[in-house]
């Protein structure tokens, strides 16, 4: 954590001395806490790891671009039919789906696979891949779609103006068009999506952006998704990484994805 | 012996205003229909988060891919010295930019945001092919416009550079139409896209597509404005028709093969050749049978060289064909789900793994037809305001070669 | 005729010239007042000044938050939205951007600018997850305990 505090004093956010004073608050009360989270037991590690791996950067402070976000989503973890990602997504993004609705926004969706020669079955989270090389980006003709220096894909909704090409482009059908107007009481006020635009995954930056991990990531009960920092090797995801087989939604592409599976089927 | 070509406008008859007042009442009710999609949202269209482009994204491809093949005309007289083409260079550059100018305006129409046009043409991703293009259209008109004035100048020292002009434009039309192609052959994660193949494709569709659409309208405005259009240079074209309606043929079979031969790839190209589905029949009944092999026979028949009737149902036929195509090519091959896990089967909540279906909806074909009306009262009041249609485009007048052609057909015919 | 036409367009002018006078006396007391509630603190700006570039500002923060995640403090939209916020007299919630009263609209509707912003953004400032939690009070099971612990552990941006 020294290393970090010591990146705040350099970069310090031109706010007042009280929003310093509340953020240096919030933060002795985060290391408080994560200590006697960490304390709870071994079973709980991972939780407690990656929080405190994501709270390097606390709010007002811009991004690291040293970093690269990432999630190793654990399949074998993964049961068809929980869609508890899914509803932690919807509820902190405020998106509604109709299951097989072909207008309504989904941010992420549980895909159930089989292989139809073996019968094996798998269900897996699929969301915005969050890619190196992200097709969307490349085609996006305004430079909305765009590439945070911290690897998070996003859209800029500010300068898109709603031609679907990302969509067309993006190979893991991640994107979706926002058909209709959003009624105000289902608005959320970090993640603004409005009719006419192109909508996604975004990490759940506003989250990321203040020490938190995704909802999604969150959510699950089985501890199945881990976030953390891939550029770091010192981060549970890389540790995990470097000791276990990984895989990426349709790698043949050479998108480079930040998600990454323990088993894809 | 050479005649000059004197160019005249167009008369003020009650036909002009009332094709002006059809065509105006088709823009009304296309920017009615755009009023209503930006009001609701595209949900009251038949597009989806699956067919994300749909039926005016037909229409604009095709007017933008046929508005490059137009400008051939023009291209096919200055570039390559044909004598028969010379006297249509205006037309066809003013005709060029006219219906680009509809395909665009359906384009922008139909953006989630058309309010943000602005943005579009201020904040540039230079790695976007769609950035591209938008340099390459608008650069487009300013191309062709410069090599209208070379050829409406009445100045001996600008109309010196109209060779040079004519050059430009039609290399930068080539240029364009591999941009237009490419915004769907470089879409790496389409399975039936995917192919370097649809920009040379796409330059041959064009070639079909403009020429069908020039000698309809050019027939048109001659006809309409009681002016002598030759047999034999309406023949000409439809056998140049025939020549390019080959080739384009010939390129969507190269892709279908292609796609076949690879393992990869073969199931899309199954579903969209030979499923039959609707884009099956588009394919093989709309484009093969009535947008190629159809004109075929009617450009080569010999009727078409004492009557002007096969060379314009070809022509009508190779823009349906066309417009079949286009839907076979956007909305087939949207159809047809992303494949995330090769060879699995897959099912979720946002239908991966299913065929998408759609339905056109009326305000996308009312948009569609509005930017048609722009193109045609584009060209309208530019026939009406500037020199661009020659007074006769009889044989004799055109190119005394053709008048002997004729002549020797008829003598022919009558032996 | 001439007279009366003569007549006619002196008093047109005389009534321009005097609305225009009125106009410029009256400015200060016609422009509307953007209601601020100072006990959370002064605004980024003083007023006059914040009339004139809290666009820019916006805008700037705006790009700072999409390239650079910098989120919360005192330019974060939440934190004018929090400030300027207007309670219905009747229901006592705070009036979105349908209302007439909301803080944007009683300049821009009389400045006659139509912002871009409500679409997408909600108008309304938002209950952070600590505040929802303290509000609703009860635990439920120890996986969503342990979720409420985490989610107060970790904060949030808009705190």
């Amino acid at each position: 954590m020294t290393e970090h505090s010591a990146s705040n004093e350099t970069r310090k956010a031109p706010e007042s001395a009280a929003a310093e004073m509340d953020a240096a608050r919030r933060e002795f009360m985060r290391n408080i806490a994560a200590a006697s989270v960490l304390s709870l037991g071994g079973g709980l590690t991972l939780y407690a790891a990656a929080p405190r791996e994501a709270l390097a950067k606390k709010p007002g402070e811009p991004l690291d671009p040293k970093k690269r976000w990432g999630m190793l989503i654990d399949t074998t973890k993964c049961t068809s039919g929980c869609e508890k990602c899914v509803e932690a997504c919807k509820k902190e993004n405020g998106w509604e789906a109709e299951p097989g609705s072909r207008t309504d926004v989904q941010w992420i969706r549980k895909v159930d696979v089989k292989d139809p020669a073996t019968g094996f079955m798998a269900s897996l989270p699929v969301m915005r891949q969050h890619c190196a090389n992200p097709p969307c980006v490349d085609v996006c003709p305004t430079g909305a779609s765009m590439q945070r220096a911290d690897g998070i894909v996003q859209v800029n909704m500010h300068t898109c103006i709603g031609c679907r090409y990302c969509m067309m482009a993006c190979p893991y059908k991640a994107r979706s068009f926002v058909h209709e107007d959003i009624p105000e009481e289902r608005k959320r006020f970090h993640a603004p999506m409005g009719k006419g635009c192109v909508t996604s995954c975004n990490f759940c930056a506003h989250r990321v952006d203040s020490g938190r991990i995704p909802a999604c990531a969150e959510a699950c009960p089985e501890g199945a998704m881990l976030f953390g920092d891939l550029n770091d090797p010192n981060s549970a995801i890389s540790q995990r990484l470097k000791e276990i087989p990984s895989y990426q939604i349709r790698a043949d592409l050479g998108t480079d994805n930040g998600i990454r599976y323990t088993r894809l089927p | 012996m050479k005649k000059r070509t004197h160019y005249e406008l167009l008369q003020s008859g009650a036909g002009y205003y009332t094709a002006l007042i059809g065509m105006g009442l088709l823009i009304v009710a296309g920017l009615a229909a755009t009023w209503y999609m930006e009001h609701y949202g595209h949900i009251v269209t038949g597009m989806s988060n699956e067919i994300v482009w749909g039926m005016p994204h037909v229409f604009a491809v095709f007017m933008i891919v046929a508005a490059s093949g137009v400008l051939n005309v023009a291209s096919i007289g200055t570039v390559f010295g044909k004598a028969p083409y010379k006297p249509l260079g205006r037309l066809s550059a003013v005709m060029a930019a006219a219906v680009l100018a509809g395909g665009l305006m359906i384009l922008v129409l139909d953006l989630g945001r058309p309010d943000r046009l602005i943005v579009a043409m201020t904040k540039y991703n230079f790695k976007s092919i769609f950035a591209w293009n938008i340099y390459l259209y608008n650069g487009f008109f300013a191309v062709v416009l410069l090599y209208l004035y070379t050829q409406l100048s009445s100045k001996a020292g600008v109309r010196r550079f109209y060779k040079p002009a004519g050059t430009l434009a039609f290399v930068w039309r080539l240029i364009l139409t591999t941009g237009t192609g490419s915004i769907f052959g470089w879409l790496v994660a389409r399975q039936a896209y995917d192919l370097a193949i649809f920009a040379p494709m796409f330059i041959a569709l064009s070639f079909s597509f403009g020429l069908a659409v020039f000698i309809l309208l050019m027939v048109a405005l001659m006809r309409g404005d009681d002016r002598a259009v030759g047999h034999e240079l309406v023949a000409r074209m439809g056998r140049l028709l025939g020549v390019f309606v080959a080739s384009a043929a010939y390129f969507t079979i190269v892709w279908m093969l292609t796609d076949l031969y690879a393992a990869e790839h073969r199931s899309a190209v199954a579903y969209l050749f030979a499923s039959g589905n609707i884009y099956s029949w588009l394919y093989w009944v709309g484009f093969i049978g009535l947008g190629t092999i159809a004109p075929l026979l009617l450009v080569f028949s010999n009727s078409a060289r004492s009557s002007h009737a096969p060379v314009i149902t070809a022509a009508l036929l190779v823009i349906l064909g066309g417009m079949a195509l286009m839907y076979f090519i956007i909305i087939g091959g949207q159809s047809y789900p992303l494949v995330l896990f090769p060879g699995m089967e897959e099912s979720s909540s946002f239908n991966d793994g299913m065929i998408a279906s759609y339905a056109p909806s009326l305000p996308e074909i009312l948009l569609g037809l509005g930017g048609v009306a722009v193109a045609v009262t584009i060209t309208l009041v530019a026939a009406k305001t500037l020199h661009i249609l020659p007074t006769t485009l009889a044989d004799a007048e055109v190119d005394p070669h053709l008048a002997a052609e004729a002549e020797g057909a008829g003598l022919k015919k009558a032996a | 005729m001439r007279a009366i036409r003569q007549g006619m367009t002196a008093a047109l002018l005389g009534g321009v010239v005097f609305a225009a006078v009125l106009g410029v006396a009256q400015a200060g007391d016609l422009a509307p007042k953007v209601p601020i509630d100072k006990s959370k603190g002064d605004c980024v700006l003083p007023g006059d000044q914040m009339r004139k570039q809290h666009m820019n500002i916006l805008m700037h923060r705006r790009d700072d938050t999409m390239f650079n995640g910098v989120r919360g403090g005192k330019r974060s939209l939440q934190a004018c939205l929090t400030c300027h916020m207007v309670k219905d007299e009747t229901t006592g919630k705070p009036v979105t951007i349908e209302s007439p009263k909301h803080f944007c609209r009683v300049c821009h509707d009389f400045t006659a600018v139509k912002v871009d912003c409500w679409s997408c953004h909600k108008s309304v400032p938002e209950e952070t997850a600590t505040q929802a939690m303290l509000k609703d009070g009860k635990l439920g099971g120890t996986g969503s305990m342990f979720a409420r612990l985490r989610g107060f552990v970790q904060g949030g941006a808009n705190d």
